[in-house]
């Protein structure tokens, strides 16, 4: 294997026809790091992930490892050649061969003797732990089974880049959770270098040491696990790693405490303070300042598990009707209605929430909930959209 | 219930069972049987010896296969490239299907017709040929072994293509570019992992181009010299039967024939289970 330092892709771009799939599409990243994409599908990732690999030319934009260019959109290196394995949503084992042919044939294409090629299929079908299926037909393994295989299939030949395309989509739940745990592991023991595909923010967190969050190709936010979970840069972002509520709002005053942003909002008429972790210079922060300059609407971002019920000094209550209840074992999730503070109108607003199960809440009953101003986030961006469509409507 | 439910499913099958029984069972066992008498009906093998004993029938068992096996070896060659590069479908994919069913539909009286007109000495082809002086004189097309060959192809070729195209269509794109990804070339990837997964198809398609081949009447009649090079073994079982009135000799000619294309479609399958050893227990892929 060569070794190298960093893996950049600069402005890339893909275009069919008139549609733009990846759009000015820039990352760098290091060797041994585990980069995840994140998006609903199509959003553009697995498109950026094939183009990654040269299985699909791309239009425009530069792929460098270190300072050899791999891709300049006119030449590139061919896929086969650029040393990256390959892991598919459906497994693409090659269903002629065994496991320890398909195992043995990146081996067996670049000449390596029988002795080598035997040694290295069993030790990466020990690291994955299917030892004893080295004679079976992947038809005769289950998905989860296959998967592993897919993924030895890759290491086996110490790839610069281990590229996985939603690996592990087509697994049931349990399946998905355990290859889950296997990946980190593996991944914390070789090191290799990492761009997993997925639409599932359970994985991304689990998994990765950066998350790239795509929306129609372009790129929204990249950080690490906890920036993109607590600190999302949009209302798509937001959205997407669970901040559910999203309601229209106004901005009605606004003070600055020790570089914190403080705005009282108005949702309905029902008044609400939020702290807002913007710091000085962020985009977030200049668009809620412009938005209350000009009085334009704001979107707010509240997760369901930040709304309590009760009251408690120093929290917004807002007082809700619950509509449906869905009960999930550990917790339920309720969407309630608020109506109008002055009293007139119809409900409009939906507050989604995650009750604890402890909480009996019936469809119907009235709930006096609590939010805590650090857990309202409000987004003024005019481009930015919640991922969810029906993020504002209450089903009944 | 259980039993009713039973008989009933075997109702169902009867239909089934009476066209087999009909059309194929009793016409052959009758044909065996015709095979192994005289015309006053007792048992011989004399049909056969004479078959064997007569250097004028048993050539046509060589003649035959040099028509046959060459002409499904190019079909199904033919048919591998081709479909291998329409997999992922082509532009104008639809007129090319067109016109490859169309000789298909015609039958092959209608094309052997057309190409006595077209590609004989005074056909188009023969005049384009010396206009353009890729030849002197015409090009003899027809009445000949080239003749025969020409018009199994333009028969057996589409059938071959089209079988091929179905299978290898249905292999998922994702397995040539996991190939691609684990080093192989266009090429390895095509011999490694794309032809394997085509050998039953090619196997399928080989077996009915042969047969089809194999049983060549009207066009080695028509585009042929049925008395000479092209006297296909058929031939010979028609003379029997219709030129000699000898339905014993001419069931045991076809018998015959039977047998020579039950020996070569065993060999191709045997081909088959060697090569894709994964056959059985594959179910996707």
């Amino acid at each position: 294997m060569k070794d190298f330092k960093r893996i950049s892709v600069r402005r890339m771009t893909k275009r069919f026809g008139d549609r733009t799939a990846v759009r000015d599409f820039s990352l760098e990243f290091g060797k041994g790091e585990f980069v995840t994409f994140l998006g609903p599908s199509g959003c553009g990732k697995s498109t950026a992930l094939n183009c990654i690999t040269g299985l699909i030319p791309i239009t425009s934009g530069e792929i460098f490892i270190d300072d050899e260019c791999i891709d300049d959109s006119r030449d590139k290196v061919p896929p086969e050649k650029r040393e990256f394995g390959m892991v598919f949503q459906n497994y693409a084992l090659f269903p002629h061969l065994t496991v320890r042919e398909n195992v043995a044939f990146g081996l067996k294409l670049r000449r390596l003797g029988k002795a080598e090629v035997e040694r290295r299929v069993g030790e990466a079908l020990k690291l994955v732990h299917l030892e004893g299926y080295a004679g079976k037909f992947p038809a005769q393994m289950s998905g989860g089974e296959q998967q592993r295989v897919a993924i030895a299939r890759c290491i086996v030949l110490e790839p610069r880049l281990l590229l996985l395309d939603e690996p592990l989509s087509n697994l049931d739940a349990k399946l998905r959770v355990e290859l889950r745990y296997e990946l980190k592991a593996l991944h914390e023991r070789l090191k290799v270098t990492t761009i997993y595909v997925t639409h599932d923010q359970t994985e991304a967190l689990a998994l990765s040491d950066r998350i790239v969050v795509l929306k129609l190709g372009s790129i929204q936010q990249v950080g690490s696990p906890s920036e993109i979970f607590s600190n999302p840069a949009n209302l798509f972002v937001a959205d997407f790693v669970g901040y559910k509520n999203a309601w229209t709002a106004r901005i009605e005053a606004m003070k600055e405490t020790a570089g914190i942003l403080e705005v009282e909002i108005k949702v309905q008429g029902h008044v609400l303070n939020a702290r807002l972790p913007y710091p000085e210079g962020d985009r977030r922060r200049a668009a809620v300042v412009e938005a209350f300059r000009s009085g334009c609407e704001v979107r707010t971002a509240i997760r369901p598990e930040d709304i309590k019920v009760g009251s408690f000094p120093g929290m917004n209550s807002l007082r809700c009707f619950a509509s449906l209840v869905e009960y999930q074992g550990h917790s339920s999730q309720v969407s309630a209605s608020f109506a109008p503070a002055d009293g007139g109108g119809e409900a409009t607003s939906c507050a989604r929430m995650d009750l604890r199960s402890a909480i009996r809440v019936a469809e119907g009953d009235q709930v006096d909930t609590a939010i805590s101003p650090d857990d309202i986030l409000v987004f003024a961006d005019p481009s930015s959209e919640a991922a969810g469509d029906d993020a504002q409507e209450c089903s009944t | 219930m259980k039993g009713a439910g039973r008989s009933g499913a075997l109702f169902l099958l009867a239909p089934a069972l009476v066209f087999i029984v009909l059309l194929f069972l009793y016409p052959f066992a009758y044909g065996l049987f015709l095979s192994l008498t005289k015309p006053d009906g007792t048992f011989t093998f004399g049909n056969y010896l004479r078959f064997f004993a007569d250097a004028r029938d048993l050539r046509t068992i060589w003649t035959t296969l040099s028509i046959s096996v060459p002409v499904t070896f190019i079909n199904v060659g033919l048919a591998i490239p081709f479909s291998y590069y329409m997999r992922r479908g082509v532009r104008g994919e639809k007129i090319i299907t067109f016109f490859l069913i169309v000789p298909i539909t015609l039958g092959t009286v209608l094309v052997s017709e057309g190409m006595l007109s077209y590609m004989g000495p005074n056909g188009w082809l023969n005049q384009l040929l010396m206009v353009l002086r890729i030849v002197k004189e015409p090009f003899r097309f027809t009445h000949n072994y080239l003749g025969v060959v020409i018009s199994l192809g333009l028969q057996g070729f589409p059938y071959a293509f089209l079988m091929l195209l179905g299978y290898v269509s249905g292999i998922s794109p994702d397995l040539e570019k996991a190939s691609q990804m684990l080093g192989a070339s266009k090429i390895q990837t095509f011999w490694k992992v794309l032809f394997p997964l085509m050998v039953p198809g090619i196997a399928i398609a080989f077996c009915l181009n042969f047969v089809m081949a194999f049983s060549v009447f009207p066009s080695a009649v028509l585009l042929g010299q049925p008395s000479g090079p092209t006297r296909v073994i058929s031939i010979a079982a028609y003379q029997w039967a219709f030129e000699k009135f000898n339905f014993n000799a001419a069931s045991s000619i076809s018998m015959v024939m039977a047998a020579i294309e039950l020996v070569v479609i065993s060999i191709v399958l045997v081909w088959r289970s060697r090569t894709y050893k994964g056959a059985s227990i594959v179910g996707k892929g």
